[in-house]
């Protein structure tokens, strides 16, 4: 158990890493794919930019949630300063605080991606109708927030408990 | 085409974004704002002449400079069409569905001129998946091996039985026949679900056809056996054994397939029939409209632009022929959007 005790920063660091890694590959291929679309909407009418460009970047959102969990995680560990000394449970623990964001972060913006898309052909066609169409993409965040939400409440307590 | 890269990740150009047409499908929801809906033929309708109804189309952006006639006009909308294809596309073979009709056509148009030994001007349609120099070459001088492998063996058949028997109906059904069959099975390989419809739809319309024209014209069961295709939706068997016993064979057959709805047009008149076919291919790529993704709402806008040609092609000519509105209003299609 000593030794394995040894491995309990290595854990938490990984969660941390991961959290940074996984939304945030998920939003860039999820605002590649709206970027894409958007540019298909631009080549013929350029006065949508400033729309299609909402709907692009909506799931961009996934990454940004992954990086503040991966900040919060490293202060919380002692990588950015005081002391590293984590025991394994509590870096499996600091591992599990940040699976929310990452499984949810990763599944969340590649499927609002898909709506964004989705709607950037609503601007396409009906501009007017861009308010309605920002809301279709928007419902999908609810549930990264949660995620996120969920995460943060774990990172932050998990130092509570003594283990 | 197929890369890996030091990591092992694949790097194969077709990669989750490209199969999704994600560029080409926004850029076509735009381009289907410009596509007629029912008031514009309505509009076009309420013109009392060709030339009325040919100024309403160039004000709505028909035509180029150098289009003047109605035709030319078609022509070139078609090829503004087949140019925006390209231009969203990598590879535009994956069109071929569409392009194989073109190539056949070219391939009789050929076997034709070099057996009557004149050149006639506008023969030939481009967007085909050979160009038309070549198959005007290969028939010239006999030399097949130009074509692709699954045209030679028919344009040698086609070949031999217009120069041998000088039988042009034959000839020409030898070559429809190998062009439904190419159309067939490449829309079917292509696992898209409306391709796979549409060549469905288009093999049996023709089949139908086919087996109505012979029993009109009294053919035998080679000729039948010879010109009918291959579908799923039909069983030719079935069908050539109506079609040798009577019109009302034929129409009781069909109403137990998935075309009984169409028997109705069919006792009209074939046009009607072809009307239904049409409709009936309108109906099937509608959804695509709101399909974000994949290469099926492009086909579907493909199939939508043909159809928006079809239609005012039909209006013109009955403006031009001074055919009551009331006649050209039953020939109309029903528009995509």
């Amino acid at each position: 158990m000593e030794i394995l005790n040894d491995y309990g920063i290595v854990l938490a660091l990984a969660g941390a890493v991961l959290a940074a890694l996984i939304p945030g590959i998920a939003s860039a291929k999820a605002v590649s794919m709206g970027g894409i679309a958007g540019a298909g909407v631009i080549t013929e009418d350029p006065s949508q930019f400033g729309k299609v460009l909402i709907l692009q970047l909506l799931p961009g959102t996934q990454g940004i949630y992954g990086l503040l969990i991966s900040f919060i995680t490293l202060s919380q560990i002692g990588v950015l300063g005081g002391s590293g000394d984590i025991s394994f449970v509590k870096g499996a623990l600091y591992f599990a605080a940040c699976l929310p964001i990452i499984i949810v972060g990763y599944t969340s913006a590649i499927k609002q991606a898909n709506a964004s898309v989705a709607s950037i052909g609503v601007v396409a066609k009906r501009p007017d109708q861009f308010g309605k169409a920002m809301i279709f993409p928007a419902m999908v965040e609810t549930y990264a927030i949660l995620a996120l939400l969920i995460s943060i409440l774990a990172i932050t307590n998990v130092s509570g408990i003594n283990i | 085409m197929q890369k890996k890269t030091k990591l092992g990740f694949s790097a194969d150009k077709n990669e989750m974004t490209d199969k999704l047409y994600l560029y080409s499908v926004a850029r076509i929801r735009s381009k289907e704002l410009g596509l007629f809906s029912r008031s514009d033929i309505d509009q076009l309708m309420n013109c009392r002449t060709e030339a009325e109804c040919l100024r309403y189309l160039n004000d709505k952006g028909w035509g180029d400079e150098s289009s003047q006639t109605s035709e030319q006009i078609l022509v070139s909308e078609r090829e503004k069409t087949w140019e925006l294809l390209n231009e969203l596309v990598e590879d535009i073979s994956v069109f071929n569905t569409f392009r194989y009709g073109n190539d056949y056509h070219n391939l009789k148009a050929a076997i034709k001129q070099t057996y009557k030994g004149d050149t006639t001007p506008n023969l030939f349609l481009s967007n085909g998946t050979v160009e038309p120099e070549v198959i005007i070459k290969a028939v010239s001088e006999h030399d097949f091996s130009l074509l692709p492998d699954y045209m030679r063996e028919v344009a040698e058949e086609a070949y031999q039985i217009q120069l041998r028997t000088g039988d042009s109906q034959l000839c020409d059904i030898v070559l429809d026949k190998a062009a439904l069959d190419r159309m067939y099975s490449h829309g079917k390989a292509s696992e898209n679900e409306l391709l796979s419809q549409y060549v469905e739809l288009k093999v049996a319309a023709a089949d139908i056809n086919i087996a109505i024209r012979s029993l009109r014209t009294k053919k035998d069961e080679d000729f039948l056996r010879r010109a009918l295709c291959e579908c799923e939706s039909l069983d030719i068997n079935k069908l050539i054994k109506c079609a040798l016993e009577g019109m009302d064979a034929i129409y009781d057959y069909l109403e137990t397939t998935v075309y009984a709805d169409g028997v109705q047009e069919l006792k009209k008149s074939s046009q009607a029939f072809e009307r239904w076919c049409d409709n009936r291919i309108i109906e099937f790529i509608r959804p695509q409209k709101y399909n974000p993704f994949t290469l099926s709402p492009l086909a579907a806008y493909l199939l939508a632009r043909e159809n928006e040609i079809k239609t005012v092609r039909i209006l013109l000519s009955g403006k031009r022929n001074d055919i009551s509105d009331d006649i050209i209003r039953e020939r109309l299609r029903e528009m995509y959007v």
